[in-house]
């Protein structure tokens, strides 16, 4: 039962992160819920689907379907988390600042829940397909075992609730104002730790061998199968032996969305900018 | 002046395109493994391989159950269905005894001699 709860709580994890900061990023946007709820239902279809085609999609690209498959969603996530910081750099003030007269806003508002929406979808994707087939499995043999297993497995899905809320809530003690510069860090770095993590994937499926060279080997030091390993790859990327490539990964990503994020707000308000 | 910028990119996307391909044919010198899943062991537990050489590992599971082939220090991961097989792609490492494990399973564990 123990070995369950462990089993399923890893893979929980990493989305129960994701999950509570996403629900911190909109924490002053009505209806969010909806959105967020959406995103965690397709992601759990998805989980399910993947699950049941985890064979034929292994199979996929001369049997590098599944890696190919990780790379494409986590540069789709990627993709959502950088326009969501673009977006916000444009309207995130605006908002911070009215909170009581949205009006217009929470129109706008309900355009980078998408993103985030698909966000939690791909994070929920990702670690759900393996809990399914965990699951399935245990159910599949429905020995004595069989239901202390399942209950493990509750067990560990309800401490991955506790992980979301654990960090919703700790970020919501950040003031608001302070909150949306340490959420558009997070959501940066986040991005750029799966772009890293896509580069590691289609390096894994011999797409992308160039400049595979390690860069340094902290696995000694930090672990990244660790506690303080996981929780820093799912926050950052963290990685103990990076390539070159999926560094230049991370650094393009962070410079990308620094300069896009300037660039889209200084159009609207330069003096924003000029003031900080 | 924009001739030159067309010309130095064309050198840089050309010299990219040489270095994709060496390293393409370098992986072609892999070498490969099979490795057995069966009622929850791995066969053979202590499969040995040259080092420093990129290597293709390739895990037939014959239990009815999905696993996951994980080695947290080989850097691979993945999920192989019930009665199916997967191949993993591992970069060239120093040697040295790497441990691999079923991610479902905690006992399924061996380890990859590297010489």
């Amino acid at each position: 039962m123990l070995a369950a709860l462990i089993i399923v709580f890893r893979e929980v994890f990493e989305a129960g992160l994701i999950v509570g900061i996403v629900l911190a990023v909109t924490s002053s946007v009505p209806y969010r819920l909806r959105w967020i709820g959406g995103g965690l239902f397709a992601g759990l279809v998805g989980a399910c689907a993947v699950a049941a085609f985890a064979g034929t999609l292994t199979q996929l690209f001369e049997g590098m379907g599944q890696e190919l498959f990780n790379a494409a969603i986590l540069s789709t996530a990627v993709i959502m988390l950088t326009w969501h910081n673009v977006w916000m750099a444009r309207h995130g003030r605006e908002m911070a600042n009215e909170l009581r007269t949205m009006g217009q806003a929470v129109v706008d508002g309900a355009r980078p829940l998408v993103a985030l929406a698909t966000v939690i979808a791909i994070a929920v994707l990702r670690e759900g397909s393996e809990v399914a087939l965990f699951l399935y499995g245990v159910a599949a043999t429905s020995e004595g075992g069989g239901r202390a297993l399942l209950g493990g497995g509750a067990l560990g899905l309800l401490l991955g609730v506790a992980v979301c809320l654990a960090t919703y809530f700790g970020l919501m003690r950040i003031p608001p104002r302070a909150l949306f510069r340490t959420t558009t860090v997070l959501i940066t770095l986040l991005s750029a730790g799966m772009a890293a993590q896509a580069v590691f994937f289609l390096a894994r499926a011999n797409w992308l061998t160039s400049f595979d060279q390690v860069v340094w080997d902290s696995s000694a030091v930090l672990p990244e199968g660790g506690v303080a390993g996981r929780t820093l790859k799912a926050l950052i990327g963290y990685t103990d032996q990076p390539t070159v490539m999926q560094l230049a990964a991370y650094v393009g990503v962070i410079l990308l969305t620094v300069i896009l994020m300037r660039l889209t707000a200084g159009t609207r308000a330069p003096r924003v900018i000029a003031a900080e | 002046m924009l001739v030159d910028v067309v010309r130095k990119l064309m050198v840089v996307a050309g010299s990219l395109g040489v270095m994709l391909a060496m390293t393409q044919a370098q992986a072609d010198g892999r070498n490969e493994i099979c490795l057995t899943y069966a009622n929850g062991q791995f066969e053979p537990k202590e499969p040995t391989v040259p080092a420093d050489a990129p290597l293709t590992i390739r895990v037939k599971n014959l239990d009815a159950k999905a696993m996951e082939f994980e080695s947290e220090t080989l850097k691979i991961e993945k999920v192989v269905a019930g009665n199916s097989e997967a191949v993993l792609n591992v970069r060239a490492v120093k040697s040295g005894r790497y441990e691999f494990h079923n991610d479902f399973n905690e006992k399924a564990r061996g380890f990859l001699i590297v010489q």
